[in-house]
Order: structure tokens, then sequence, then C-alpha cells
């Protein structure tokens, strides 16, 4: 059975709701520990939301040191897929895995609400169940999810296709070509401000969009 | 031992919103004539006399700011 490895920092909020999420898509959750100096053998690393270490300095900033961490930029190089959501996304952006940077939200405020996304990047290790172009709904809460980079940067990732998904019907934060997620350069790792966690079952989300995430991570496993 | 002031500020061509939020309650405080605010952070750090400044600038880019979005100024005032 595929192992996905969800950590915890001191802060982190949505760990539980990834093990659901992995569950729900029949992999094997695995918790990892931000002290911890191995991977425990997992196929894969999901680094949740929340507020690791208490945003302090800059969100992500101090969680990039993390003793666990190291092993996911080593294990990365070599090609593990890894999904960072919402302060995982920051810790990605701070390690230096996926280009750019979040900033505080534009209006200043923090959002929470289910936001519509139209996903582009197919070919993802994490996205692979998507059709191009699909909307799905899933929701957003942060304070600091406003996607900046330089616009070389910005153009690069567009013309390679590593825009994973833009947030459609209006931008809740600010981000720069209304870039909701991104992909790295092998496309094994992959960093988002919204909650696929969240939206894996209509009883308690807004839809089961976010699901296709973990499934998706499943079969690229599955392929290798 | 020395003081050392690093101040971290957004680049220029990065969106200032905490900035821009003071830039505008000053008018409504009775402020004016003031026509921008930027923010940043202002860090001193008490270091030995063995550390040397090729240390201080890799602390500075590293960990007290993210050259994507911020720059940095190093001072030794003491």
């Amino acid at each position: 059975m595929t192992k996905v490895g969800v950590i915890t920092f001191p802060g982190t909020l949505d760990d539980t709701d990834v093990v659901r999420a992995v569950s729900r898509a029949g992999a094997e959750p695995v918790n990892l520990w931000h002290g911890d100096h191995d991977l425990k053998g997992v196929d894969a690393v999901v680094v949740p939301g929340g507020f690791s270490y208490g945003d302090y300095l800059r969100c992500g900033a101090i969680a990039r040191f993390a003793p666990v961490m190291t092993e996911v930029i080593e294990a990365a190089g070599k090609g593990m897929p890894v999904l960072g959501i919402c302060n995982g996304f920051q810790i990605l952006c701070e390690s230096g895995l996926l280009p750019g940077a979040l900033v505080r939200n534009a209006g200043l405020h923090y959002v929470c609400k289910d936001q519509w996304l139209k996903v582009e990047n197919t070919s993802s290790a994490w996205s692979s169940r998507f059709e191009a172009g699909a909307e799905i709904l899933v929701p957003v809460k942060h304070g600091e999810g406003n996607y900046t980079a330089s616009q070389e940067t910005l153009d690069q990732l567009e013309a390679e296709g590593r825009v994973l998904a833009r947030y459609v019907s209006g931008n809740p934060n600010g981000a720069q070509r209304d870039i909701a997620g991104v992909v790295s350069e092998n496309g094994r790792v992959v960093g988002l401000m919204p909650h696929p966690e969240h939206a894996i079952d209509a009883l308690t989300g807004p839809s089961d969009d976010g699901l296709g995430m973990f499934l998706s991570l499943i079969d690229s496993v599955v392929k290798t | 031992m020395a003081r050392v002031i690093v101040d971290v500020m957004p680049k220029q061509e990065i969106l200032d919103p905490q900035g821009q939020a003071v830039a505008k309650a000053l008018p409504r405080l009775g402020f004016s004539g003031i026509s921008d605010v930027r923010q940043g952070k202002h860090f001193e750090l008490e270091v030995d006399d063995l550390v040397d400044d090729a240390t201080l600038e890799k602390i500075a880019s590293s960990l007290l700011s993210n050259p994507v979005i911020e720059d940095f100024v190093i001072r030794r005032v003491s």
C-alpha cells in the first residue's frame, strides 16, 4: 500500500484532515514529527497547513530548518512527491523547493470561504486525475496567500505549464496572475493555498473535488 | 561583543499592504503630507568578535530575510 507521510510541526492544524484524506483515497498515512530525522519509508510527503512555529519571522521561515524538512528536501531532490498545502506551500517556497513567496493578502483580511479554482497542470504527481480546465470547489483559509514572484519567474511558470490552478470567480488574496498553486520543474513537488483535504466528502466540505489530488498521488506512486 | 543592526524591507516592486494601511490611517488621525509608508523589520543582534561580515550576510540572507521578496541592510553600530 502507498505510504504517505504527514508532517506535524508545533502549530500545524490540518494534519488530522490530511491523514483522513490520505486514508479515504486508499493510501496508508504515516505521521511524521518535525523533529524526526527519517521519513519512515514513505513514498510521498504532505506538508499540511496551520501556523508552524506561530508564523514567527515569516510564514514557514522557521519550519524549513526543522530536522524533518532536511529529509524532505533531500528526498524531493531524488524525485519523491511532496505536496504543501497553505502553510505547507509557504514552507516549500521558503525551502527553495518551489519558486516565489506568499505574502500578506492584498486586502489585509484573513479569508475563509469556499473558492472556485481552475485546474491547469494535469501532469504533476498530484493532479493527473483532473481534466485540464476543470473547475473545482475547495476551501481557502489564510491571511498570507498572495503568491508573488518576479515577472521572469511567472513567465517561466506559465511557459512551462507549471501553474497548478488559478482562482476563478474572484481572486481572494491578490495573488499575481490569480495563481493558487504551482508545480516544481520535475512535476513532483506541488504547493497550493486552497485546502483539498477539506473537500473530500460532500458531508463535511463543499465538494469531494479535493480527493482527486490524493488519488493522483497514488496513481503516480504505483506507476513508478 | 558588537551590536549589529539588520533592517529588512519589502522590495520596492512588492506590494506592501501593511504599509498602505498605515499610510491610509494617517489622514484619518489628522496627519497630512505623508504620501507613502513601507513597513519592514528591524533586528538587533549581539554578536561576538569572531563573527565576520560574510557570516552576517549569510544570516541575513538565509533566515532574517527572504531574498525573493525582501532586501536587507546590515550595520555594525558598536
